[in-house]
């Protein structure tokens, strides 16, 4: 189905309603709901274990629900839907694979087709746009397999993006980075949401590096979500709220800086983290 | 060397080494070569049990190899794959050797199922091997980026709908119409290496997928033909050639590929930074 302009303003990109998994009597996900608008980025985020990849599998139509409904530009998720790009969290693959960075973000235009065909000139401007896109023109005919981790992650980026969709879900992928690798991806992936006016939904355990470019927050913990905008989530109580433990948000020469106490079980929030306000 | 009962062979022997390239590449490139490895050898009590109840062995070959993919296929995904892919191996072995202690076919027979017999092929098996051959290579172009993508990605495809486990079965349906149409012509012990040395030679030459296809049948077919070649010349079963000359293949793609990869890695690394 197509949608107007107008009508995709108004219906949220993803809505998550009352959704629980239950896997053998544990609850990994107990009563989740939360919206995102179209264009918005929303962090997943959370520790380790907490739920995050069961609730983007479900969103993906790979996890069935013990409950719940998942729309997707308000219909039903039944059949898996296009609008929705997903970058897994870690590809294996080997080094020696016969596959071009752009073979790779070539597949997300007709890797669902049988037969044999032809890519048409304009597949492969848009291929070659899409590299650009990324920062992944200088490696686009390396093989996949030789390319460093947060290069593959820029590959997968512009093959989700090829498709066009209106939702991007990343699982964990500024997990196994280093601190420049992450900071490059996290503004790649702000400008491409803005540029090609798609919603973004990334899993992270830790938001420090988000913070700059965060429309929405989804806490999960223990399998419960909270949800909000930043400025409703990042904010001493409600964050000591969420983490059981006591986190200052405090306000410094028009910075943000989150810091927490350091213990055992807040090592997924870095004792100082810093958020530039503009 | 190129007429009466030769020119059988060399037939045979390429529309083999064709579907063997082109059925091999996504062998390697799914990882699936225990599979490979255990559905000719499958066939191979097929042909046996074919043998003593005194039907065409191409029967109880392609029954065995379909009912070893299936098998594989659907017990695979409930437990672990290399452990069914193993029991399901033995259990067709013991098979084999069942019939064969209660059949009276001649030794010549089962080493020629063993390790092919490419110059006994006779002009009437040259249309069933045509026919699996192409039905072989119609399957492959028409799953062709299905297989690429399950193999590579096989997340993002199941977020798209495709269902990868269809795709698995689908292709080892394809690995076992190819086994058996290949164990006649170069025996169940050695159809596996002409499945994995071409192809992997290729893929070390070109990182391009369609022209790593393309190189693999290539090598596979000079493989091949390399092969009866020399088992003309000397009298020995064409398996032992095709084994040796896959791995050597293999070999010298590897050399060859080594250094100008490095550098050519080095290079971008190098333009990037």
């Amino acid at each position: 189905m197509t949608t107007t302009p107008t009508s995709r303003s108004l219906v949220p990109v993803l809505e998550v309603d009352d959704v629980s998994v239950t896997f053998g009597g544990r609850a990994v996900l107990d009563h989740v709901s939360f919206e995102i608008a179209p264009g918005e980025f929303t962090g997943l985020i959370g520790s380790n274990g907490v739920g995050k990849t069961t609730l983007l599998r479900v969103i993906l139509g790979l996890q069935k629900t013990t409950s719940g409904t998942i729309r997707v530009l308000g219909q039903p998720l039944r059949h898996r839907s296009r609008s929705l790009g997903y970058v897994p969290q870690k590809v294996i693959l080997d080094p020696d694979v016969p596959l071009r960075a752009r073979d790779l973000v070539a597949l997300g235009v007709d890797a669902h087709r049988f037969g044999l065909r032809r890519r048409s000139r304009e597949d492969k401007d848009r291929v070659e746009e899409m590299l650009d896109a990324v920062d992944a023109l200088g490696f686009a005919d390396a093989r996949v397999g030789s390319l460093s981790g947060g290069e593959q992650q820029r590959v997968l980026i512009a093959h989700a993006l090829i498709s066009r969709p209106s939702l991007l879900l990343l699982d964990e992928p500024l997990a196994n980075l280093d601190p420049k690798s992450v900071q490059e991806i996290v503004a790649l992936l702000h400008r491409v949401s803005v540029q090609h006016d798609v919603a973004v939904l990334l899993s992270a355990h830790e938001m420090n590096a988000l913070l700059p470019v965060m429309d929405r927050i989804v806490y999960v913990t223990n399998g419960k979500a909270a949800s909000g905008t930043t400025e409703e989530v990042v904010r001493t109580d409600v964050l000591s709220e969420l983490y059981g433990h006591h986190v200052d948000v405090l306000q410094l020469h028009g910075r943000v800086l989150v810091v927490a106490e350091p213990s055992a079980d807040t090592d997924h929030l870095p004792s100082h983290a810093t958020l530039h306000l503009d | 060397m190129f007429s009466g009962f030769m020119l059988n062979a060399w037939e045979s022997g390429t529309l083999v080494a064709i579907v063997a390239g082109i059925v091999g590449f996504f062998v390697v490139l799914r990882g699936s070569a225990f599979p490979a490895h255990a559905i000719p050898n499958g066939a191979f009590a097929g042909a046996a049990g074919a043998n003593l109840i005194g039907i065409n062995p191409l029967l109880g070959l392609g029954l065995f190899s379909l009912l070893a993919a299936l098998g594989i296929g659907s017990w695979g995904r409930r437990g672990r794959p290399d452990v069914v892919t193993a029991l399901a191996l033995v259990l067709m072995l013991a098979l084999g050797a069942a019939f064969l202690s209660q059949s009276s076919a001649y030794e010549p027979e089962i080493y020629a199922l063993l390790f092919g017999e490419i110059l006994g092929v006779s002009s009437s098996q040259l249309v069933p091997l045509m026919a699996l051959g192409v039905i072989c290579a119609i399957a492959i172009a028409v799953l062709y980026r299905p297989l690429l993508v399950t193999s590579l990605i096989p997340d993002v495809a199941a977020a798209h709908g495709m269902s990868t486990t269809t795709i698995d079965t689908a292709f080892l349906i394809i690995v076992a119409m190819a086994t058996t149409m290949t164990v006649p012509v170069v025996g169940a012990l050695l159809i596996f290496t002409l499945m994995m040395g071409p192809p992997a030679a290729a893929r070390s030459l070109s990182s391009r997928p369609s022209l790593a296809l393309g190189l693999s049948v290539v090598i596979a077919v000079g493989v091949m033909w390399a092969s009866i070649a020399s088992a003309f010349q000397w009298n020995w079963p064409v398996g032992f050639f095709v084994g040796t000359y896959s791995a050597i293949a293999y070999a010298i793609a590897r050399l060859i590929s080594l250094r100008p990869r490095t550098r050519t890695r080095t290079l971008y690394r190098a333009h990037t930074h």
